[in-house]
């Protein structure tokens, strides 16, 4: 029995101990904000926080989700919306928008590490979350002006 | 197409009881997206007021407007209803969006061809205009006033002479009373009083994908339904011989495997075939799939090997071929000397990789088939489903969720059909989930093409003769089992459609067998078309000794209409009239202008290892001119710090979205250029995730693509696709100006740009 906490709710799992954390958030919790986009940690389009930090969840068995506090872009607004998610909205980031619940969820864990990132930074914090749309200028942006830097 | 009827008078359904039914069953389909449409009709279809398939209002004022095309990231969700709530003088924030399902009144919902606004504006207008002056002639006859003497504000009608007021709601009733107006009473609001349109309007949804409460198609979910994961014959056409159901039966959470049988050719929106996995939560049906061991026989295209299939395009490319345009007297033109210059250049096969794999939920109860697909085109979903299952199309119903990326692939709905034939098989709903490697693996992809170019340089370095000939697989391939020659539509894409002042020129092509499924990817024909005739004429520029811009303004020639019929009568102009898009010589040289200006061409000191390309192009008739900047490094790294873009679309109804397309048709033109190849081994394809096949990330993208948009009073075009078409040559042209390379094949991770 895997015990852990999800958006604050503490949850147990009897099922398979090499599921991925991503198929327990979707398929069982109905958490669906949490996108599947290649199931190898190459897109980035799963990601949510462990214990605050960037991971993958389509890797990240429920063995290895056991007793850490994992949130989900769900959970993000909590006193209205996340300051990374209201300059995502005036930037208007998102085209197809299925990548930008991992996008913003890396973004988050990003300014958490670095409150003004450089394009460097942002660079390294970034590369590992595709966006086929092609909104990476957009994204840049968005992340510096939650940053507090004018873009 | 869409003829205005008054189709609904009934009195207005409690929301309550409409959504609610729905909920009992489908606990998490949320009312926003797929509640739209309840068994008796749409929301638009139930509210007070409903003179037009693409709208209600209700009696508080609430405006249902009809979204009948796929959301995939173009806004055409938001975009098109925006022009109806525009002629209606509706207020934005009290209009609720509601997506269509698959339904042939509405008119084609096939969301591709970058045809969306150009197509709808005008019924949208109409059905806008409509309903206003219905609530405007309830109001006049209201107050007692001759309807001239009323106007509207935004969800408002106004007696501009006293200052009475009603609300669109109050009068929504005695609206529905008064006849449908016919489209010459009609009166559409002048430019200068547009609130929405041309003004910059964010996608309906932002809130909800910045919050993750969007539903895409991924993200269907109903009682009872279970998970499949489908393992595909390797090969096309291939066939099963055996597998062992007792590995994956063994896995914690699977029920039962299910055949799928192969498709009968062509293949065209047929399932592939193969064998399903059923578990209770998808994991536990891919896990179960790894253990089939299923064996198979791979059929007559297990020849294809890559390698030796693009030495004979190569070859055929160099060898004579029906053209498809000809003009004056190439070959007299050619045997007169000048300077002959010769190129090739090839494009290999691409996938579309959308983010959101291939998904669809179906459930089959009694003869009746709901499905929830992320789908391009829902009236396809109904078709193929109707003839696999037997069903009438009537009893198909397709709702059609949020996609996530579609380009193309999504308009092929194999993997609808598979999810009802296994609903119908299992029993119970049932989601197939394609995995990356399903979806890369089995894409309808991009074709592979070689092309081969000669020009005659006169002693002005301009061309006397142009000769363009294509070689490649078409996408009749798809539709026909002998469809090998490419179609007029493939041929209009950059080929026959050049507008070169040359006095003899001749667009050739040859098919070629397929041996993959071929389809269209975000922009088609234009991609490799437009790669090699904006590359070679880069190259033609070069050497006549002139400036790459200035030369392609004088290639040009001239403004003027091209008459492209009497040089190549098959031309279909993407389905648009030659009088209301011409081909326009002028359009295409103040596109060149305004990047020339804007990107600082031949004014900017580029240091060693960099340099500036252009390429112009039209496609879903818009017109586009692209300059990239790149640096390479001696390693031959890449950088492209800067995309300039300048893009005559005729009326632009949503100018942000329109940005977002063509800086997200740079990152794209960035992938296919930089990685996108997609090649086969005896007949199975090599490449499978986004290691073996990368796009773009931010770190490879352009660092900056600025925009520039053309104000234009010209009739709407294309938005989707035609940024793609002119980056990849654009791009080649800058690595030439750079380094003195010349990439004449994709992609670039295959050639050596380092010193």
């Amino acid at each position: 029995m895997v015990q852990l906490k999800v958006n604050g709710v503490q949850r147990s799992f009897d099922g398979e101990p090499d599921m991925p954390l991503l198929w327990y958030l979707r398929d069982v919790l109905a958490l669906t904000g949490t996108k599947f986009g290649c199931g190898m940690a190459l897109c980035g389009a799963c990601t949510v926080h462990q214990n605050g930090k960037a991971i993958r969840s389509c890797i990240t068995t429920m063995q290895r989700a056991a007793g850490s506090e994992i949130r989900t872009i769900e959970d993000i607004a909590v006193n209205g919306l996340h300051p990374v998610q209201k300059s995502w909205m005036e930037v208007n980031v998102p085209q197809c928008g299925y990548c930008q619940s991992g996008q913003i969820m890396q973004a988050i864990s990003l300014l958490n590490e670095k409150q003004k990132p450089t394009d460097e930074d942002i660079d390294d914090g970034m590369s590992g979350n595709i966006c086929r749309c092609g909104t990476y200028q957009r994204i840049r942006a968005a992340i510096k002006a939650a940053g507090g830097e004018r873009a | 197409m869409n003829t205005i009827t008054n189709v609904s008078r009934r009195s207005f359904l409690q929301g309550a009881l409409s959504a609610g039914a729905l909920v009992l069953s489908v606990r998490f389909v949320p009312e926003a997206l797929w509640a739209a449409d309840t068994p008796s009709g749409s929301r638009a279809d139930q509210a007070a007021l409903h003179p037009h398939v693409y709208v209600g209002v209700d009696t508080d004022g609430t405006v249902y407007i009809i979204a009948h095309r796929s959301e995939m990231g173009t806004t055409s969700r938001t975009s098109l209803p925006l022009v109806l709530a525009e002629e209606l003088d509706a207020d934005w924030s009290r209009v609720k969006v509601q997506q269509a399902m698959g339904d042939p009144r509405y008119g084609s919902q096939d969301t591709d061809g970058s045809h969306s606004i150009r197509e709808f504006y005008e019924p949208m207008r109409e059905a806008g205009a409509t309903a206003r002056l219905m609530l405007l002639r309830a109001a006049a006859q209201q107050w007692g006033v001759p309807e001239a003497e009323c106007a509207t504000d935004p969800h408002v009608v106004v007696h501009k002479t006293s200052g009475k007021k009603a609300g669109y709601g109050e009068l929504a009733t005695a609206a529905a009373t008064f006849p449908v107006p016919k489209k010459n009473e009609l009166k559409f609001k002048p430019q200068s009083a547009w609130r929405y349109v041309g003004k910059g309007q964010a996608s309906y949804d932002l809130e909800d994908i910045c919050t993750g409460k969007a539903k895409f198609g991924m993200d269907a979910r109903v009682e009872d339904m279970v998970y499949a994961s489908i393992e595909h014959p390797p090969v096309l056409g291939g066939k099963l011989k055996s597998f062992d159901e007792k590995g994956p039966l063994l896995v914690k959470g699977v029920r039962q495997t299910v055949v799928i049988d192969p498709f009968t050719p062509p293949h065209h929106f047929q399932p592939l075939g193969g064998i399903a996995v059923i578990a209770d939560n998808t994991w536990s049906a891919m896990k179960g799939r790894q253990k089939l061991k299923a064996v198979w026989d791979d059929g007559p295209h297990a020849v294809y090997n890559s390698d030796q299939y693009k030495k004979e395009l190569q070859k055929a490319a160099r060898q004579p071929a029906k053209a498809a345009r000809n003009q004056g007297d190439v070959d007299t033109a050619f045997a007169q000397g000048g300077k002959v210059i010769e190129a090739e250049y090839y494009v290999p096969h691409l996938a579309h990789a959308s983010m959101e794999p291939p998904v669809a939920l179906a459930d089959y109860r009694d003869g009746k088939v709901t499905i929830w697909a992320s789908t391009q085109n829902p009236q396809a979903v109904q078709e193929v489903v109707s003839e696999k299952l037997g069903v009438p199309k009537e009893n198909v119903t397709c709702h059609v969720p949020l996609l996530g990326g579609g380009f193309g692939r999504k308009s092929k709905p194999d993997y609808a059909a598979e999810a009802a034939i296994l609903s119908k098989k299992v029993g119970r709903p049932v989601k197939v989930v394609w995995s990356r490697e399903d979806d890369i693996r089995f894409d309808y992809y991009h074709t592979v093409s070689a092309m081969y170019m000669k020009a005659a340089l006169g002693t002005d370095g301009l061309p006397t003769a142009w000769l363009q000939r294509s070689v490649f697989p078409s996408i009749g391939s798809t539709f026909n089992v002998n469809g090998t020659a490419a179609g007029a539509g493939e041929l209009q894409q950059g080929w026959t459609d050049l507008p070169f002042n040359i006095p003899n020129m001749r667009a050739e092509n040859s098919g070629a067998a397929a041996h993959l499924r071929i389809g269209w990817l975000r922009s088609v024909a234009n991609i490799y078309h437009c790669f090699a005739a904006q590359s070679f004429a880069d190259e033609c520029a070069h050497a006549a000794g002139r400036d790459s811009l200035e030369y392609l303004l004088a290639l040009i020639g001239p403004s003027r209409i091209v008459d492209v019929k009497k040089s190549a009568p098959d031309y279909p102009n993407y389905g648009g009239s030659l009088e209301t898009y011409p081909i326009d010589t002028a359009r295409y040289r103040h596109v060149i202008e305004v990047v020339a200006e804007k990107s600082g061409w031949g004014n900017k000191n580029l240091g060693k290892g960099q340099g500036m390309g252009i390429a112009v192009h039209r496609s879903f008739l818009t017109y586009v001119a692209t300059v990239v900047q790149v640096e390479v490094n001696d390693q031959g790294e890449l950088r492209i710090p800067r995309v300039d873009t300048a893009v005559d679309a005729g009326l632009i109804v949503n100018p942000e979205a329109t940005r977002n397309q063509f800086e997200g048709a740079a990152v794209f033109g960035t992938s296919l250029a930089r990685f996108g190849e997609i090649t086969a081994t005896h007949g199975v394809v090599d490449q499978s995730n986004f290691d073996s096949y990368p796009v773009s990330r931010m770190n490879e993208a352009p660092y900056r693509t600025n925009v520039y948009i053309v104000e234009s009073s010209a009739p709407p075009a294309g938005v989707g696709e035609p940024g793609v078409p002119p980056f990849a040559p654009a791009l080649c042209n800058a690595i030439f100006a750079a380094t003195g390379k010349r990439v004449r094949e994709l992609p670039l991770s295959r050639a050596k740009l380092g010193a």
